[in-house]
């Protein structure tokens, strides 16, 4: 709650943007490629393309970017032996998460209602495929935000790595498009799968999605361990102001 | 009661490791009031900020039985966009009480009127400490730390300090950090002074401040 006020202040709409911020996001993304329609290539659903693929995009985006050097302008608050290292990003993580779901359902609702997008096929997949994208957001922060605290190389290299991956993360294409080879080396990437799972269950047998959420789960939790392990190192060399 | 022992703390910097603290005991029981001496530099911010468990000692053990307050300080442990107010609400609810009942004590004594609804880094340096102070006897501890607070504002607020802590806390134990030795007579029984890393605690005030005063000339970073 603390860095819900101190984010975004106490005046006019104060805290809405905090959803209102990837709506826009999303919104504009999303009237791009409508706009650009005929480019993609296949009979899906334009808006509804482009809402699952850059609120995915968003989910795992902006929380490691929050969390980078979260420390550094939170070192004030460290002077209190019960305020750790993982309750500054918890709390960004947090945050940034209940950002980016509201924004999410808020424009599906919205898109379904004005009748711009049909209702989901099936929402519990949308569901697993969401959480698992947001624990992989998750760990990615604890181990973004570990090593920028070690060295500012991090956060100058996230933005650039980011950008890269965000054509490469399965927003913008289901991998059932690409030529096979392309296939085996873009499934390495864990956020991938769970877009492609998101999809299945928005658009059901339309698509044919590739996706292995054991694989993700266990790159998740490699990810998340080594998340923990930063923040541990970190917590122990984090030097009050 | 808290115990340092072996307490070591060494810092990364581009000269290679420093050891800014080497092997450190120190004991302090229930309603204990201990100073310790140093010159600027000397490790005495560091050793506080230990104490209280927001750094952590490179090597070494720190056992603490009681509750144990923040480092009182001029500024620090403050979120510098929340009003007075919201960081108020903050301490309170780290620290685990209530906060309604607090804002009257704190707005009278800061006394900082409609600002305490302004965030803090609009406040003067004077604001700020009275605010910090404020805020830090809204919490009851068993054993506060202080780091030279008490120079800060002036006469009569130091005065309102002066009595809040020495007055009314009298029974708690307290460690004081100062370079001044007249601050340290006035409040504390026993005194430890650190010269370069290492710590010698003295049970006689006298003893300790020819001690400090011999060592006061030496330079701290060899």
């Amino acid at each position: 709650m603390r860095e819900v006020i101190t984010r975004y202040g106490r005046h006019n709409i104060g805290f809405l943007w905090l959803f209102v911020e990837p709506m826009m996001f999303t919104l504009g993304v999303t009237t791009l490629w409508i706009l650009a329609g005929a480019a993609h290539g296949s009979d899906l659903p334009i808006a509804a393309f482009a809402l699952t693929g850059y609120s995915t995009v968003l989910l795992w985006r902006n929380m490691p970017g929050r969390c980078s050097g979260a420390i550094e302008s939170n070192l004030s608050l460290m002077y209190h032996r019960h305020v750790k290292v993982i309750d500054i990003f918890a709390s960004r993580i947090l945050l940034e998460m209940a950002g980016t779901t509201a924004s999410f359902i808020t424009l599906a609702v919205a898109f379904t209602a004005v009748g711009l997008i049909e209702p989901p096929e099936d929402i519990l997949k949308i569901m697993l495929a969401w959480c698992m994208l947001a624990w992989f957001g998750a760990a990615l922060s604890l181990l973004v935000g570990g090593l920028s605290e070690r060295t500012e190389i991090i956060e100058k290299l996230w933005h650039p790595t980011s950008y890269l991956l965000f054509p490469l993360s399965g927003a913008a294409f289901m991998v059932d498009w690409l030529p096979s080879e392309a296939q085996e080396f873009i499934l390495f990437l864990p956020m991938v799968h769970s877009v492609e799972l998101l999809r299945e269950g928005y658009f059901g047998v339309a698509v044919h999605a590739h996706y292995d959420m054991a694989y993700m789960g266990v790159a998740n939790l490699c990810l998340t361990l080594l998340g923990i392990s930063q923040v541990r190192v970190v917590s122990r060399t984090v030097m009050p102001e | 009661m808290i115990q340092l022992t072996n307490v070591v703390k060494r810092y990364h910097t581009r000269s290679g490791q420093i050891t800014v603290l080497d092997h450190i005991n120190l004991h302090i029981a229930q309603g204990e009031k201990v100073g310790i001496l140093g010159r600027n530099g000397a490790g005495k911010s560091t050793l506080i900020r230990m104490i209280s468990g927001a750094e952590r000692p490179t090597s070494g053990n720190i056992t603490r039985d009681m509750s144990v307050s923040w480092p009182l300080a001029f500024g620090g442990a403050f979120q510098g966009s929340l009003t007075g107010l919201d960081n108020l609400r903050f301490i309170c609810r780290v620290y685990g009480t209530s906060t309604e009942d607090k804002i009257p004590f704190v707005q009278e004594f800061s006394e900082l009127g409609k600002y305490l609804r302004e965030p803090v880094k609009t406040y003067s340096s004077g604001m700020r400490a009275r605010l910090a102070f404020a805020i830090s006897m809204v919490v009851e501890f068993d054993c506060f730390l202080i780091d030279e607070i008490i120079a800060v504002g002036d006469a009569r607020f130091h005065e309102k300090c002066q009595y809040e802590l020495f007055e009314k806390r009298k029974d708690r134990a307290m460690i004081l950090v100062s370079h001044d030795p007249g601050f340290i007579r006035e409040h504390c029984q026993h005194a430890s002074v650190l010269v370069r890393g290492k710590m010698t605690s003295f049970d006689d005030l006298d003893v300790a401040f020819d001690y400090y005063n011999e060592h006061a000339s030496e330079t701290t970073y060899a």
